[in-house]
């Protein structure tokens, strides 16, 4: 490594998986950085590169160490499958005590280890149990558990909480942002739910198309989205006008039947899509120019009959607009 | 029971129960014609004594090899990728086709005392194969190590490559992934290839006989005494046969919960 090495737990990364992801970005230690995008965007292949199961041009540089030029069971990275892969002929504790074991840590020490760990994330008594009698949040925390025992500078969790049950993926949540808060490593946390960008996450990545569409923390990122899917991800609508980007929430969107008076920038024409319950209100979600959601109150819902196939004009008061530019990342 | 979707079609039982007789009217016929008086001395006898037993350590010794030779090549074959990787596995699976008369044929070409292989070896060691019982060894693992790798590879493939992937993120070499998750999850297809290379090499008949000759206590496997026994006296070839008949079911019974499950 050249004099700009540096060890100071910093990612820094320049990667290309053919066809596939072309990323760069820089990460701190102790970050959590949300990776969201639509499916196909290219996440699981970024962090399937940077864990070495898929091979990437370029560099990502952790502790001054290219991770491309080191083969995956040397990088220090641990990686937290979806949907596990925890070993089904090891118990728990064998599973959190594999990483240690295939670095060399005696039997002894590797199943205390081990132990601690289970313990760390609740699940002590599960030790012995094989994972096909481990509840889907049990798992979880022993995928979690396993992969964080071998130490790594960098961690991957590709999305953690799908399948997951919804009020067990809140516990889940909860838990691992207490984990990641005292973990001294580089985390990428990729998700397709808002909820985890916004809560866990220090800063968002947005994939689109294999491209960082955008980079920011996640107040930055939800309230001036630059992309559809980030914008629906967290319940905004945003429309291109010109040069320029304008974002409002779905409950400042007024629903009529007949065409609006005001300016024709703020105004769409469309079929209701989607009718759904969403808090209080009801979603209604329009085919416009583009796809726009609108939350009115039950009793306009009803008024104004609004079922899918319907025709409507929706409208938004200027004030209710943020307007920017969509200036790249 | 009544089936709802109505009688099965005579134009199939037809046909399924030919099948069925064909198949078992053989074996009862033969259990049927054994000498019950004369099968305690027949079964006492020298000869039997020695070829079962020259049968099972062969068979044994030879399904040890295939274990150590094939899971690897198994392993080759299921999880690395290489140019000409169908065209090896095509190769490994021609003697499960080949008669094994023409296995044994191929073993003396490339084994015998002037063979390939056997002609360096004679001159270096003094040892030569043919007609030895390493030479029997030789020929069972010839034949049965195709069906051994075949049933292998297909077990480690069936366990997802995610666990290799995700053993490998631990820090694990490819040989501790092999032994610690590999072989683990591959181990029930693992031992039944191993039971079916064992049974086959205990019925191998044609390349044993043809590479070996056919000496008692060396060569003799049970099959090349059924075969003698027959021209001379065909009471004991059937007491000799319902032995074989008898370890063959209880081969069937080891692989019952694994081929034969009740739907």
């Amino acid at each position: 490594m050249a004099g700009d090495a540096v060890s100071d737990g910093r990612l820094d990364v320049a990667l290309r998986v053919a066809d596939r992801v072309a990323a760069a970005f820089t990460a701190t230690p102790g970050e959590v950085l949300a990776v969201i995008g639509p499916n196909g965007a290219g996440k699981s292949s970024l962090v399937r590169a940077l864990a070495g199961l898929v091979p990437a041009e370029g560099h990502a540089r952790l502790d001054g160490t290219d991770l491309l030029q080191v083969p995956a069971r040397d990088r220090s990275v641990g990686l937290v499958f979806q949907g596990q892969f925890l070993f089904p002929h090891l118990t728990a504790l064998a599973n959190v005590a594999f990483g240690p074991r295939a670095r060399g840590t005696h039997r002894k020490e590797a199943a205390e280890d081990a132990r601690a760990w289970l313990e760390r994330f609740g699940i002590g008594e599960l030790a012995d149990r094989r994972p096909r009698q481990l509840s889907g949040g049990q798992a979880q925390r022993v995928a979690i558990a396993r992969a964080l025992a071998t130490r790594p500078r960098l961690l991957l969790l590709d999305e953690p909480f799908t399948g997951l049950d919804v009020k067990v993926a809140m516990a889940l949540r909860i838990e691992l942002g207490r984990h990641l808060a005292s973990y001294d490593g580089v985390t990428l946390l990729v998700t397709h739910d808002a909820i985890d960008a916004l809560t866990i996450a220090d800063r968002v990545l947005v994939l689109d198309e294999g491209r960082v569409a955008q980079l920011g923390t996640p107040a930055e990122v939800s309230q001036r989205p630059r992309t559809e899917h980030v914008a629906r991800l967290v319940g905004l609508n945003v429309v291109r006008d010109a040069a320029q980007l304008m974002a409002f929430t779905p409950d400042a969107v007024v629903v009529t039947l007949q065409e609006p008076v005001g300016s024709p920038r703020l105004r769409w024409h469309g079929r209701v899509a989607d009718v759904s319950p969403h808090g209080d209100a009801v979603r209604v979600l329009v085919h416009a120019e583009p796809d726009l959601i609108a939350d009115v109150t039950p009793a306009a819902a009803t008024e104004l009959s609004l079922l899918p196939g319907r025709e409507v004009w929706l409208s938004v008061k200027a004030t209710a607009v943020r307007t920017y530019a969509p200036e790249a990342p | 029971m009544r089936d709802p979707l109505g009688r099965p079609p005579v134009a199939l039982m037809v046909p399924a129960v030919l099948a069925t007789l064909l198949l078992v009217v053989p074996l009862v016929a033969m259990v049927a014609a054994t000498n019950w008086a004369a099968l305690p001395d027949q079964l006492r006898s020298e000869p039997l004594r020695e070829a079962l037993w020259l049968s099972l350590t062969t068979s044994t010794a030879a399904t040890f090899i295939c274990l150590v030779l094939g899971l690897p090549l198994a392993w080759l074959l299921a999880r690395v990728e290489f140019r000409g990787r169908g065209g090896l596995r095509a190769l490994v699976t021609v003697p499960l086709v080949l008669p094994p008369v023409v296995a044994g044929i191929a073993l003396r070409t490339a084994f015998g005392r002037t063979g390939v292989i056997g002609e360096p070896l004679l001159a270096l060691t003094g040892f030569a194969f043919p007609f030895t019982t390493a030479g029997v060894v030789l020929a069972h693992v010839f034949v049965s190590l195709p069906f051994v790798v075949i049933a292998m590879e297909g077990a480690l493939r069936s366990a997802d490559r995610e666990y290799d992937a995700a053993a490998a993120t631990l820090g694990a070499t490819r040989w501790t992934t092999f032994r610690r998750v590999s072989v683990p999850l591959a181990l029930p297809g693992i031992l039944a290839g191993l039971v079916l290379g064992w049974a086959r090499s205990l019925g191998e008949f044609g390349a044993t006989i043809t590479f070996n000759g056919n000496y008692p206590g060396v060569t003799q496997t049970m099959p090349n005494l059924i075969y003698v026994t027959r021209q001379s006296d065909q009471d004991a070839a059937l007491a000799l046969s319902l032995v074989m008949l008898l370890v063959s079911i209880a081969v069937l019974l080891a692989l019952r919960d694994r081929w034969l499950g009740t739907p």
